[in-house]
């Protein structure tokens, strides 16, 4: 690895999975690149005045706002004649591209921008507190899905960007995660050999948020593939063509029990029914996806 | 000098594309459709060499402007009303970020009742914003505006984003004749967007920091300097133009027969075209009234308001909006540049034409009359009290 892009002595909390996996993909797409961020960890961690942790030109502008930007750095480019300067990048966690920002995702990808989207996926608001997004999953306790006596936490399964971005035509769509490094840095590289928008989902395990410990980022983001919770794959032009492959497949349970913010789901009567779904969501990747 | 008889929208649209913006993003809304509509024309026939962003709200269309414009574009959008309102937290953003982007508000009511006509709550509700706030009076100084507002945006010493109200329907979609000047003098008054400090790889630079609170309120204190330090370069810009075009509509405002008058009557936008006519009949009976346009709603033309004004008998203020719960916004405004200047005209208060009433020359002279009769401090003009409900027909 060379020259980070993502400059050491940023703020980020021990164990940061979206400060690894900005690290990761930054260094595999850069150093000719632009990237608006959405408001969030990843820009208050790296952007406090008068210090950056930027090596290429960055923008904050707002939340939901990051694609829309985007949209206009890559259009500024073309009709400047400086589309050989740099790929345009946009980027933003799971609130910021999914939830408030995804009326300008879904208008960025519909448009054809030449931009690589990337959701760094740590599944709540964690900037805010931990507060529940769209693309938090099934069962798990955030500060507004708290379990309790009627509640076994959030009662909904994470939205599907992944396959939103391929009904909306996007013609290079994948999904990473950190603990798989050499995985991610292929998908970015080839993402930005495509021309059009791109999008790539990126797990990012939130030490904080997901209450375990922050020596544990790797091994988690590792148990959310092997477990099938958290399927990579890759889909060109609508079809599937590839899947990282899991050799030895490990009951959900092995994630879940390494993380606080699922605690509720051991040793409480009932429990057995919820752990029971969350292994159906995992059972089904595996078997949509053919992971197995 | 060729006059042609123009739409209002098809003469703004023509002179933007005159001023050539690299990428132009828009989203669109009533009445301001004719505008974007003229300009994609211009972009589908090949006579405007834009980047064309066709967005899915106005929120993204002034964020698609905020990254053209921090990537060294010029660049243009306009809408009006409920538009300009999503657009707001991306305004706030852009004139933070120093970008010179120009944005047409085709003066419109807000929601609710649902009212497309003119009036201008939309617009006033950026006074907070760090834009430059320009009001036109007719289409001509619509047209001329945006190339001012282009050339006073992009000063070095300015670097701030530039909204022109023009009033909706009444401007946008009325024909006068008017002048749109040539490509070639365009290209003399206007140089080339050249920004310091822009996106680009070869020099990288981060944009869009936060701030603590020991950073914070110096970031503001320079943006509200900056904003008012533009007044002196509108006021060049404004001579400049007249000297290039031989146009001139006044400055930050424009007095009309304010010397000698004991009563000044004071507006923005289309109004006041139809004051300076009621005003020329009241003069020719000896009646010694003039008219103050204010031109710049934003940086406020304090000094030029108390100068025109502190020796006057009477200021009597129409305006198309209020700030509900407390009354009159500009009459409050040039109340409280008076009241510190030592010099306090009585200042009587007209709310009118909200959501397209219309304001006719007799709708004046009745709010003068009024006005010399009693003292007003806050009237609904034409209000029809017989369709209020029981409880608020007095």
């Amino acid at each position: 690895m060379s020259d980070n892009i993502l400059a050491s002595g940023h703020t980020a909390c021990a164990g940061c999975g979206e400060a690894l996996g900005i690290k990761l993909i930054l260094n595999a797409a850069g150093p000719n690149i632009i990237v608006a961020n959405a408001t969030g960890c990843s820009e208050i961690f790296s952007s406090r005045y008068p210090e950056s942790a930027w090596g290429i030109p960055w923008v904050h502008s707002l939340f939901e706002n990051t694609a829309a930007v985007a949209s206009g750095i890559e259009a500024a480019l073309k009709v400047l004649g400086r589309e050989s300067e740099a790929n345009v990048i946009a980027q933003g966690g799971d609130g910021g591209m999914a939830d408030i920002g995804f009326g300008a995702l879904s208008g960025m990808f519909e448009r054809g921008h030449n931009i690589l989207a990337i959701t760094l996926d740590n599944e709540a608001y964690m900037n805010t507190g931990v507060q529940r997004s769209g693309l938090t999953p099934l069962g798990a306790r955030t500060t507004t899905s708290p379990p309790g006596e009627l509640s076994w936490g959030n009662i909904t399964p994470k939205k599907d960007m992944p396959q939103i971005a391929v009904a909306h035509g996007v013609s290079y769509v994948a999904t990473a995660t950190v603990a798989y490094f050499k995985d991610l840095e292929k998908k970015i590289k080839k993402a930005l050999t495509i021309k059009g928008p791109k999008y790539i989902q990126v797990l990012v395990p939130c030490p904080l948020g997901w209450q375990h410990d922050p020596s544990l980022t790797i091994r988690v983001s590792k148990l959310a593939v092997e477990t099938c919770i958290y399927p990579l794959i890759e889909i060109e032009n609508g079809k599937l063509t590839n899947v990282v492959k899991v050799t030895s497949k490990k009951p959900v349970e092995e994630y879940l029990k390494l993380q606080g913010r699922y605690k509720h789901l051991f040793g409480r009567e009932g429990a057995n029914e919820h752990l029971a779904k969350i292994q159906a969501i995992a059972d089904e990747n595996a078997k949509r996806y053919g992971l197995v | 000098m060729t006059l042609e008889v123009l739409e209002g929208s098809k003469a703004v649209s023509d002179v933007i594309g005159l001023c050539k913006p690299d990428v132009i993003s828009a989203y669109p809304i009533t009445p301001q459709t004719h505008i974007v509509e003229n300009l994609s024309e211009m972009v589908a026939d090949g006579k405007l060499k834009a980047e064309y962003i066709r967005v899915e709200s106005e929120h993204s269309a002034a964020s698609a402007c905020l990254g053209a414009s921090l990537t060294g574009a010029r660049t243009y959008t306009a809408t009006t009303s409920q538009g300009l309102l999503l657009m707001l937290e991306v305004l706030y953003n852009i004139s933070a970020l120093r970008l010179p982007v120009v944005l047409t508000c085709a003066n419109r009511a807000i929601s609710s009742p649902l009212n497309i006509w003119c009036d201008h709550q939309d617009a006033i509700t950026l006074r907070d914003t760090g834009w430059i706030q320009l009001f036109a009076e007719d289409i001509q100084e619509a047209v001329d505006m945006h190339i001012q507002a282009y050339k006073i945006g992009e000063d070095k010493r300015v670097m701030l984003p530039v909204v022109i109200s023009m009033d909706g329907f009444l401007l946008t979609h009325t024909f006068e004749p008017v002048e749109v000047p040539s490509e070639e003098d365009v290209d003399r008054f206007l140089p080339k967007y050249n920004p310091k400090y822009f996106l680009t790889t070869k020099n990288p630079m981060t944009f869009g920091s936060f701030a603590e609170p020991d950073k914070y309120m110096e970031a503001r204190y320079i943006l509200n300097e900056v904003l008012n330090q533009s007044k002196v370069v509108i006021a060049e810009v404004a001579r400049d133009f007249k000297d290039a075009f031989g146009r001139f509509g006044g400055d930050l405002v424009e007095e009309y027969n304010t010397k000698d008058a004991d009563i000044v009557l004071v507006g923005m936008g289309s109004i006041i075209s139809t004051m300076k006519e009621v005003t020329d009949e009241l003069r020719k009976r000896n009646n010694r009234i003039g008219v103050l346009k204010i031109r710049s709603f934003r940086p406020f033309p304090d000094k030029e308001i108390v100068s025109c004004l502190k020796d006057k008998k009477k200021v009597i203020v129409v305006e198309k909006a209020i700030s509900l719960g407390f009354g009159s916004i500009l009459a409050s405004e040039i109340k409280s540049v008076l009241y510190n200047s030592g010099a306090a005209p009585r200042v009587d208060s007209f709310i009118a034409a909200l959501g397209g009433r219309d304001i006719s020359k007799e709708t004046i002279n009745k709010i003068i009359e009024k006005s010399m009769t009693e003292k007003v401090d806050l009237e609904f003009v034409d209000l029809n009290r017989d369709i209020l409900p029981e409880d608020f027909s007095e």
